[in-house]
């Protein structure tokens, strides 16, 4: 099969608590189509090359960039989004941890820190080491090391990483 | 499918203290919105129609557009139009001259006219835009764009155009250039000691998370812009000269800012380009920087090449101190950067000369940065008085404390409102438990140990605050353009209005970000909140006084533009605060200590403990003021050991243009950072408060440096401090 440019094809996947059927482009990102063709706007852009994990969003439960995943490959997966963490109303434990310990400033890197902290913190659970790991298994306390090591691939220019790592401690602390 | 996205909230969050809330630490107010992602940026604005917008960028650095062939892009599905310099409309050319009683003439980011000129002045200059029904479609018509060029030679290579330097010249308004007291050059000859050092600092781009971004809509001759902001009121006033239209046919709203650094200060090609393309096109437009577009469109700090040189008496007393920089501005716009003006304050010397020059090249224009000139120019001081300490075989933290002026300027001997430094410096020094510092650094393992210490300071400056406080039954809503990237604002006002009202905070409402509103002041120089404290206090004590009077439903109006917006008026509240400055000196200051360990294999420099201790006069909200402090330091870490703009020598084109590799800190960088703050109110500041956004970001080059520097014996002269330049004389 040729693709052109503005090739469709049609995506059939649960995003959040819906089951969508799409008409997309081909071409599409996971980021881009959720931003414009969806206007779920949670899912922030801040490089578009998986520099930033600002776009970071779970893929039945796995934290992804985004920006680097076509929308084609979601198709049949369940896609877990800022909006299906919590809401307003209804506030994650993360989400409330990182209003409490001042874990962002203008907001733009928050719904990929918190999104990559839900993701991360289940990797740690399943025993995935990391390059601070010093046991394959996992600890029953996550040190702010590890935490740093794993978070690292999402940037707040900001500055808010103490906030950020004293959110995800108390958080997970609360949560063992 | 549809999805409505939630309308953003604004609401204090769950906690609702009762009594005054000055100083108290309470949440922000945004934080649900920017935690659940229901808060909308410039580029997330759900409007009937919107169309989106890619740039093509110029791949030359100068030169003449001779052919542009559209044709391609135009075919592409979806494209509604292709607008370059042959099909724009022609605007009003950018205002090239600075106009003092109309800050507003700084607004442009450069002189180019961009899409009416067929010359390109610097590489990556957008000279056409794609608009199509989406953004792939956009994106990738921009790329079938085929331009020809005929290139000119260009010079853009800072070390070479130096001997072309010419004597820097100062605005009308902001910190000086240059100055000078006694005769520095003698007394340095004359000195018991001295340390004579050369130091360089590379371009650093500001690289807020969010890319800038604006979503345009006309209506007939009206304009509304969604634009991440610092500066609504300059970008409002900017747009509707270039397009020719009333001001007030101009609406500029900045809602949610993903971060700005000084780098959404000025308007940049991609705003005029939206409100282009939205003019063509009829449609709403959305134009999102790429990445890429945001380093090659957007201003930057520029370089900068430093002497310090100090001459001090065998007690360790100076008695000269010379720091000259050199700067670079862009060909078509920027400035010069007031590098050494940390010279004029830091310490007491009897005889100091400050001098600048600037080179002009085929570059993006420097624009302001995060304490632009104070960031840059203490690292230079303060890791030549960090070498004056090692020559006199002192602490440099002595040094430091025995060198602060008592309560005058060393130039111009004018009395400081409230010195606090040397009061930061020591209870800095007892947080980190410096008395107990080796005087040699030290080994651990296969790490080398060492601490730093460096100053910290920034000025203060004010600017016009309008604001309009209403009174509705005991329920208050305070309105004023001014602008929040992060710095917590809205709720720092809400808690300033609470209690000068004196009515709960959970009853105070504000309205800002907005060029409907009363015009804030810009979001630049440490100064939005005294700036606003100043006429929420008297908005405040005008209101009290009405309530006391019985009255319950009223508005209060204070400012230049309450009425009229007068000339008159905006003249009077300037003088006021000229003649303020001549009177007093103000700054905010601040003392910074760190430990580094340098891996004694690769020269690695991890920073594993930082204590800083600020005077920021009177504390508005205990935790968004330390959030911000600290976030300068992170900044400041980036500046010290990563961030370098690369620019090709021969064709001035950014070699890094992206976070991949214009690395900024991340998580594994930053160690836990502890922010003590004085909390002690300014007298001669309104409500005490001085400012916060920029001092915290100053010394930290240096204290880095001159950790690094007791770790390993190594002086590291050049920005950053990468591990080429500390291992070869380590150890």
């Amino acid at each position: 099969m040729t693709l052109r440019p503005n090739s469709r094809l049609s995506l059939n996947f649960t995003l959040n608590d819906s089951d969508l059927s799409l008409d997309i482009e081909a071409r599409s990102s996971l980021l881009d189509m959720l931003r414009q063709q969806l206007r779920l706007t949670g899912t922030k852009k801040g490089c578009n090359q998986g520099a930033c994990g600002a776009c970071t969003v779970l893929v039945d439960g796995a934290r992804v960039l985004a920006c680097l995943t076509l929308a084609a490959q979601v198709d049949g997966r369940l896609v877990t989004t800022i909006e299906g963490i919590g809401t307003p109303d209804s506030l994650h434990p993360l989400q409330q941890a990182f209003i409490t310990t001042d874990g962002f400033q203008c907001g733009y890197c928050t719904s990929g820190q918190i999104c990559s902290a839900v993701g991360m913190l289940t990797e740690y659970a399943s025993g995935t080491p990391s390059a601070v790991s010093e046991h394959l298994a996992a600890s029953s306390t996550l040190s702010p090391a590890e935490i740093r090591e794993r978070m690292s691939g999402n940037i707040c220019r900001c500055g808010a990483y103490n906030g950020i790592i004293e959110a995800i401690t108390s958080t997970a602390g609360a949560s063992q | 499918m549809t999805i409505t996205p939630a309308r953003p909230d604004i609401r204090p969050t769950p906690t609702k203290p009762t009594g005054p809330v000055m100083g108290q630490p309470l949440d922000r107010r945004d934080g649900v919105p920017k935690t659940t992602g229901t808060a909308h940026f410039s580029a997330e604005y759900d409007l009937p129609e919107l169309a989106y917008a890619a740039l093509v960028h110029a791949s030359i650095s100068r030169g003449t557009i001779t052919a542009i062939d559209t044709t391609a892009a135009f075919a592409h599905d979806g494209v509604i139009d292709v607008i370059t310099h042959l099909n724009a409309p022609k605007l009003k050319s950018p205002p090239k001259t600075l106009n003092p009683l109309d800050l507003s003439t700084m607004a442009a980011g450069s002189t180019i006219s961009f899409l009416n000129t067929d010359q390109v002045f610097v590489d990556g200059q957008p000279i056409a835009v794609v608009v199509a029904d989406t953004l792939e479609a956009a994106a990738y018509a921009a790329s079938l764009v085929k331009v020809d060029y005929v290139p000119l030679p260009v010079s853009v290579d800072f070390d070479a155009a130096m001997p072309a330097a010419k004597p820097a010249k100062g605005l009308p308004v902001g910190p000086p250039l240059g100055g000078h007291t006694g005769d520095a050059k003698a007394a340095f000859a004359a000195a018991a000691v001295t340390v004579d050092l050369q130091l360089s600092t590379p371009q650093h781009n500001h690289n807020a998370l969010e890319p800038h971004a604006t979503t345009a809509v006309w209506d007939n001759d009206r304009l509304t812009v969604y634009e991440g902001s610092q500066n609504i009121e300059w970008t409002q006033k900017y747009l509707a000269k270039r397009f020719k239209v009333p001001a007030t046919h101009v609406r500029v709203v900045s809602q949610y800012v993903g971060g700005a650094f000084g780098g959404k200060t000025q308007v940049w090609a991609g705003t005029l380009i939206a409100c282009i393309a939205a003019k063509v096109t009829g449609r709403p437009v959305c134009l999102a920087l790429t990445r890429e577009g945001v380093n090659r469109t957007v201003g930057a700090r520029t370089a900068t090449r430093q002497r310090v040189a100090i001459g001090a008496d065998s007690s360790g007393r100076m008695t000269a101190l010379i720091h000259t920089a050199i700067t670079r501005t862009g060909k078509v716009g920027g400035g010069p950067e007031h590098v050494t003006a940390c010279a004029h304050d830091l310490y007491d010397v009897p005889n100091i000369l400050a001098q600048q020059r600037t080179v002009e090249l085929d570059l993006m224009p420097n624009t302001f940065m995060r304490a632009p000139g104070e960031s840059t120019g203490s690292f230079g001081i303060e890791s030549a008085v960090d070498e004056l300490a090692i020559s006199l075989g002192m602490d440099p933290l002595e040094v430091r404390l025995m060198n602060q002026p008592d309560d005058r300027s060393p130039i111009g001997h004018k009395p400081y409102s409230h010195r606090r430094l040397a009061t930061a410096l020591r209870r800095g020094a007892d947080l980190f438990g410096w008395s107990q510092r080796p005087a040699g650094g030290t080994q651990d393992g296969n790490e080398f140990v060492g601490w730093g210490v460096a100053c910290a300071i920034h000025p203060v400056i004010r600017m016009i605050a309008n604001v309009e406080l209403q009174l509705d039954n005991g329920q208050a809503t305070l309105r004023s353009a001014f602008h929040e990237m992060g710095m917590g604002s809205a709720t720092a006002v809400a808690q300033m209005v609470a209690d000068g009202l004196q009515i709960p905070y959970a009853d105070v409402a504000i309205e800002y970000g907005d060029s409907a509103l009363p015009n804030g002041p810009g979001a630049g120089g440490s100064a939005q909140t005294a700036s606003l404290a100043a006429s929420i206090e008297r908005a405040c004590e005008q209101a009290r006084k009405r309530i006391g009077d019985g009255e319950t439903s009223f508005s209060v109006k204070i400012g230049a533009d309450s009425g009229a917006r007068s000339v008159p008026g905006q003249l009077r509240m300037m003088k006021h605060m000229a003649l303020d400055e001549r009177r007093l000196k103000k700054a905010a200051t601040g003392a910074h200590f760190c430990e580094v360990r340098v891996d004694a294999d690769t020269g690695e420099v991890r920073v594993t403990r930082w204590v800083a201790s600020f005077d920021i006069g009177r504390v508005i909200n205990a935790k968004t003021a330390a959030s911000q402090l600290r976030g300068g330091i992170v900044m400041g870490l980036g500046l010290a050991l990563t961030e370098q703009t690369l620019i090709d020598s021969r064709t001035g084109r950014i070699m890094n243009a992206g976070l991949g590799d214009y690395h900024v800190p991340v998580h594994a960088d930053v160690p836990r950072i502890e922010i003590d703050m004085l909390d002690d109110p300014d007298p001669a500041m309104p409500m005490g408060v001085v400012g916060a956004g920029e001092v915290s970001i100053v010394g930290v080059g240096a204290a880095v440096a001159n950790a690094v520097r007791h770790a390993t014996g190594t002086r590291v002269l050049d920005l950053p401090i990468t591990l080429d330049k500390v291992l070869p004389r380590r150890g």
